[in-house]
């Protein structure tokens, strides 16, 4: 069913780096989950709709009112790595 | 063969609301980096959305405006894919059911009406801002940008040449501009344009490979950019190769497009349905009275205004091209002052002081009321077109009355004869070989006598007048 | 008797009577962490708070650590949330803060909830404090355990899938997972938004009542919070069941099930008989289903959730080894690759899958169409039942390790807890007695949406009668 390289896209798609030697095991675990879930392929759903939120609430909104922000010593209190008042991250175009 | 343009224009603007969509952080820039950020908009985890009303309402107005269809039942979805730019990892955007969808946008290219579809407008939020800094060898983020309300409005791929998708941007803009929900400003960011580019040839009906132009700074720039392309298409394709489809960035510097030079994934942004915001519904009554309070919109007003008021195409296109500037004519209009007259002192004069303050009508002192004033003032004779112009340029800051302006400068015109009479028969009596010229027949020898007569009179003389008096008055003296 | 072992009501009775003091409770708690944690391993971390003077519920309270505290170090368990300290509380904080709650400390669990064993957490395992070579049950598994050891008087967990009921089960407390959307899910680091809910875990009944009064209620920053008033949940507790209609679904007896657990809940059952109830047999037909559509549909919603754990603003970065010039893409995967436990690189990873292109369709729009039948179902069986009664689990704790190699195996524990959160409807675990290993059984009873009055008033009617919440851990080796 799911290849190594499947698991190797899929790791990608996600951000997660998987060593070589890891690819055969994650591959099995999701093979046999994804044989679990395939069950759901007996159902007759065609004329199901989907629930994507359980209760039918509807037209939730918040007022156009400016609220403060954070202070920018708050802004920064978690920073990784900063730089005069920017996150600092490797660069993005090498 | 004879390659055709093919093109679709993707359109983000930002919207002027108070606060960011999703959560109340000041929606404005040029800000100090990150000063105008919170947990939500940071995504930090535990936050949640929670929708801005008046982001629904610009929606439901930018939608109507573009004859589009509102759908009655709207949701977010997630658009997932990392990007420092975006806190969340995933950007919240409507995938299946956007606020509006087909529509159209009418206006004039090359001197013909064109109508173009639209695909649909839908609601998400703005990313961040990166900075490549050399200095650090980094990449700095500001997020403060980050939850600005966007409008995305995708055309159909109906434009088919470049000038046609300047007209038609420019005619997008001002449409949006009528509706007050964005500052429209491209050069500040708060309107963007990529272009889908792809040619075939005339009279194929399939579409050729497109490929996406980003990095356009202006119209101008979307319209070079777009002209580069295609051609930079068609010699492939004449050389025998074929079109990828990719992401171009316009350099405006060296005029040319290159490809992006980020490893680009292949495309899998897994929408589905964002489970932190419930869906909307929107009644038939609500969409309506969003409706009623749309204003005349351009190209409507545009035809209106030339059948109403019987003025030119190319007069009534300048006039609209500012909804306040239109309105101000409108009202003045109302006064029962000369149209024509009026039109052309709102596109000349008028237009002259606004460009050399960079301003809008509605920033001048100047009311309709004394633009008509001073029209009529013209009009009547009472005061010369120089004069009016001068009596324009102070009262536009001014807002002072126009015949105490006139009163107080001394600029009515003397149309007393006895006055004219004196100083008229001075001016022969100094000039007889001139006189003698008139009566032989060369009449335009008479505008020299006008100009002396007018000199003497400081200006303040009314040139039509003076030119028929001195004619009697050589012919019967 | 040691003030630690008390429940919130007596201790709020003993203060009343100036028997004690809230900074007494408060020591003596604090004593009974110091003297078992190492055992339970239940708080990852402590805090010295003093109780605020004459505040109307005093009570040291443990919070799992996927709820924000502000200024205070969360990591769901996980490397990757390193250093984070949220410069905000969650919106359940506020109110606990609001009452004068005691804020013990972070409670350990599975990392970011993947897990009904508290085994995957970065923080080391939590052990149970019936039998220490035995698991908590998960995900909030250091918040039964430290209930159960009397290391917090009350606590709060989060259940997306089971995670409050599985473990207050396994520990012999009581645990509720309230309605979706009774509870704000603001500051909740976001597992399975559409399924996820913070609730009390508790010694009895009574507690567990009185910890939903304090933290239910509207809150605007949760657009999927429910603007209904709370009622006073403590007047529900009455002992008369007299008349009430209790469902007992087929398919939740079925092979697999542990003899002494069926054993303890069919006589739970008799009981309800015996004072009156009417009960029936009832089927949940797709109830074989939801374990699948559960995992479809919260790995999908986790994988999203989780992506902002990339080491851009907060929490753990890494750039691989090898590469010094480590550009960002080799950022992210190097971060989420040492940050992420196994298991929630595994949800991560069937989340993406099911999301991607070409397996929306066939997985994750198919679940949300299940989703649909099996909330059917219950809303269904709801017409004709108040309650629903069932174990919690199909077995009493396992041991440690017994399944951590076969993630298979330990979702299927899952599968009486499972359909609550798929249906939004609340669902309360309570002791109802021991097996022969003398590990706590649990009785799992749902009831409709806001329905919560009809789960404590039945329950409360079951433990009065039964006692079992009396027992406490001996906490021995």
């Amino acid at each position: 069913m799911i290849t190594n390289e499947t698991v190797k896209y899929i790791a990608s798609l996600s951000r997660l780096h998987i060593e070589e030697d890891r690819l055969p095991v994650f591959r099995a675990e999701l093979e046999s989950i994804l044989q679990y879930i395939d069950q759901l392929a007996k159902l007759e759903v065609a004329n199901v709709p989907p629930t994507s939120h359980v209760f039918q609430m509807e037209n939730v909104f918040r007022d156009d009112v400016v609220a403060p922000s954070l202070t920018p010593a708050e802004a920064m209190s978690f920073a990784i790595d900063q730089h005069s008042g920017h996150y600092k991250v490797p660069k993005v175009i090498e | 063969m004879d390659f055709e343009t093919v093109i679709g224009l993707e359109v983000h603007l930002q919207l002027n609301t108070a606060t960011k969509i999703f959560c109340a952080c000041r929606n404005d820039f040029g800000l100090p980096a990150n000063t105008c950020v919170c947990p939500v908009c940071l995504g930090l985890p535990g936050t949640l959305p929670v929708l801005n009303r008046m982001v629904l309402r610009s929606g439901m107005k930018v939608g109507l405006a573009l004859n589009c269809t509102i759908n009655t039942f709207v949701k977010f979805d997630r658009k997932n894919y990392y990007y420092p730019d975006l806190p969340k990892g995933y950007q919240i955007s409507q995938f299946d059911f956007p606020i509006a969808k087909k529509g159209f946008l009418d206006f004039i290219t090359g001197g013909q009406e064109k109508r173009i579809g639209i695909t649909r407008a839908h609601m998400e939020e703005d990313a961040g801002k990166l900075i490549h800094d050399d200095a650090v060898n980094a990449t700095l983020v500001d997020y403060n940008r980050t939850g600005t309300p966007l409008i995305e409005i995708v055309s159909e791929p109906e434009l088919r040449s470049a000038q046609e998708a300047y007209d038609y941007l420019s005619a997008l803009k001002l449409t949006l501009q009528y509706l007050n929900v964005s500052d429209c400003d491209m050069e500040k960011g708060s309107l963007r344009c990529d272009a889908n580019v792809s040619i075939r040839p005339k009279g194929e009906e399939k579409l050729g490979t497109r490929t996406e132009l980003k990095n356009m700074n202006s119209f101008s720039a979307v319209k070079r950019a777009i002209e580069h392309e295609a051609e930079r298409q068609a010699r492939l394709v004449f050389s025998g190769g074929s079109v990828v489809q990719q992401t171009l960035l316009w350099n405006e510097e060296k005029s040319v497009t290159v490809p992006m030079r980020s490893k680009e994934q292949a495309h899998d942004y897994r929408y589905f349905p964002e489970p932190d915001l419930v869906p909307f519904t929107l009644t038939e009554a609500a969409i309506a009275a969003v409706r009623g309070e749309l204003p005349e919109l351009p190209f409507v007003r545009l035809r209106r205004m030339v059948a109403q008021y019987g003025i030119m195409d190319y007069d009534a296109i300048i006039l609209v091209s500012d909804r306040a500037f239109a309105d101000f004519f409108e009202a003045a209009a109302l006064t029962g002052v000369d149209v024509k007259s009026l039109v052309n002192w709102m596109n000349g004069p008028l237009m002259k002081e606004l460009k050399e303050r960079r301003c809008r009508v509605t920033d001048l002192k100047l009311k309709p009321l004394d633009l008509a004033a001073l029209v009529r003032r013209v009009n009547d004779g009472t005061i010369s077109n120089l004069a009016a112009k001068d009596i324009l340029a102070d009262i536009v800051d001014s807002g002072k009355d126009v015949d105490l302006v006139i009163r107080e400068q001394g600029l009515a015109q003397v149309s007393d004869e006895d006055e004219l009479g004196k100083i008229v028969d001075d001016i022969l009596k100094e000039h007889p070989q001139v006189v003698e010229q008139i009566r032989s027949g060369k009449a335009n020898a008479a505008g020299f006598l006008v100009g002396q007569a007018m000199k003497r009179m400081q200006g303040k003389a009314n040139p039509k007048i003076l030119n028929e008096f001195i004619q009697r008055r050589v012919m019967h003296v | 008797m040691d003030l630690f072992a008390l429940t919130a009501h007596q201790i709020m009775e003993l203060i009343a009577s100036g028997a004690t003091s809230p900074v007494e409770v408060a020591a003596a708690v604090r004593a009974r962490i110091s003297a078992v944690n190492d055992r339970t391993n239940a708080f990852i971390r402590t805090y010295q708070e003093s109780p605020v003077g004459a505040s109307p519920m005093p009570i040291p309270i443990g919070i799992k650590d996927n709820i924000c505290v502000k200024g205070r170090l969360v990591t769901c368990a996980s490397r990757i949330l390193k250093d984070f300290c949220p410069p905000y509380d969650a919106a359940v904080i506020e109110k606990i803060r609001a009452v004068g709650g005691v804020i013990l400390g972070s409670l350990n669990m599975d990392e970011f909830a993947f897990g009904s064993s508290s085994e995957t957490s970065a923080y080391g395992i939590v052990r149970n404090p019936w039998d220490l070579e035995r698991v908590p049950g998960g995900s909030s598994g250091g918040s039964a355990a430290a209930v159960a050891a009397g290391e917090a008087v009350w606590a709060l967990g989060s259940d997306t899938g089971g995670s409050i009921r599985q473990p207050a089960s396994f520990c012999g407390v009581v645990g509720l997972k309230p309605t979706y959307g009774r509870v704000s899910r603001y500051g909740l680091i976001a597992f399975g938004s559409s399924l996820d809910q913070i609730g009390p875990i508790t010694k009895d009944v009574t507690d567990c009542a009185r910890l939903l009064n304090i933290i239910a209620g509207f809150d605007r920053r949760d657009s999927t919070s429910v603007d209904l008033p709370v009622p006073d949940y403590a007047l529900s507790l009455r002992r008369d069941v007299k008349g009430l209609r209790i469902g007992i679904p087929k398919e939740y007896f079925i092979a697999g099930i542990q003899p002494e657990v069926q054993a303890a809940v069919m006589a739970a059952v008799a009981f309800f008989r015996k004072e009156g109830a009417i009960i029936k047999d009832i089927s949940l037909p797709h109830t074989e289903y939801a374990v699948a559509t559960y995992y479809i549909a919260a790995t999908a919603e986790a994988s999203s959730n989780l992506a902002r754990f990339d080491g851009v603003e907060f929490g753990l970065r890494a750039v691989p080894e090898k590469s010094r010039k480590a550009g960002i893409v080799d950022m992210y995967e190097e971060t989420r690759a040492r940050g992420f436990g196994d298991e929630a690189k595994r949800r991560i990873m069937l989340g993406t899958y099911v999301l991607s292109a070409g397996y929306y369709d066939a997985y994750y729009l198919r679940a949300l169409k299940a989703r649909t039948l099996i909330k059917n179902d219950l809303d269904k069986a709801f017409v004709d039942c108040d309650i629903i009664l069932s174990p919690t689990a199909p077995t009493t704790a396992f041991r440690i390790g017994e399944k951590a190699s076969d993630p298979l195996a330990m979702y299927l524990s899952d599968i009486f807890t499972i359909p609550a959160n798929l249906a939004g409807v609340p669902a309360l675990s309570l002791p109802c007695g021991f097996d022969s290993a003398g590990l706590p059984i649990g009785l799992q009873l749902m009831a409709a949406p806001f329905a919560e009055e009809k789960i404590f008033s039945t329950a409360f009617a079951y433990e009065q009668a039964h006692g079992w919440h009396t027992k406490r851990a001996r906490l021995d080796l």
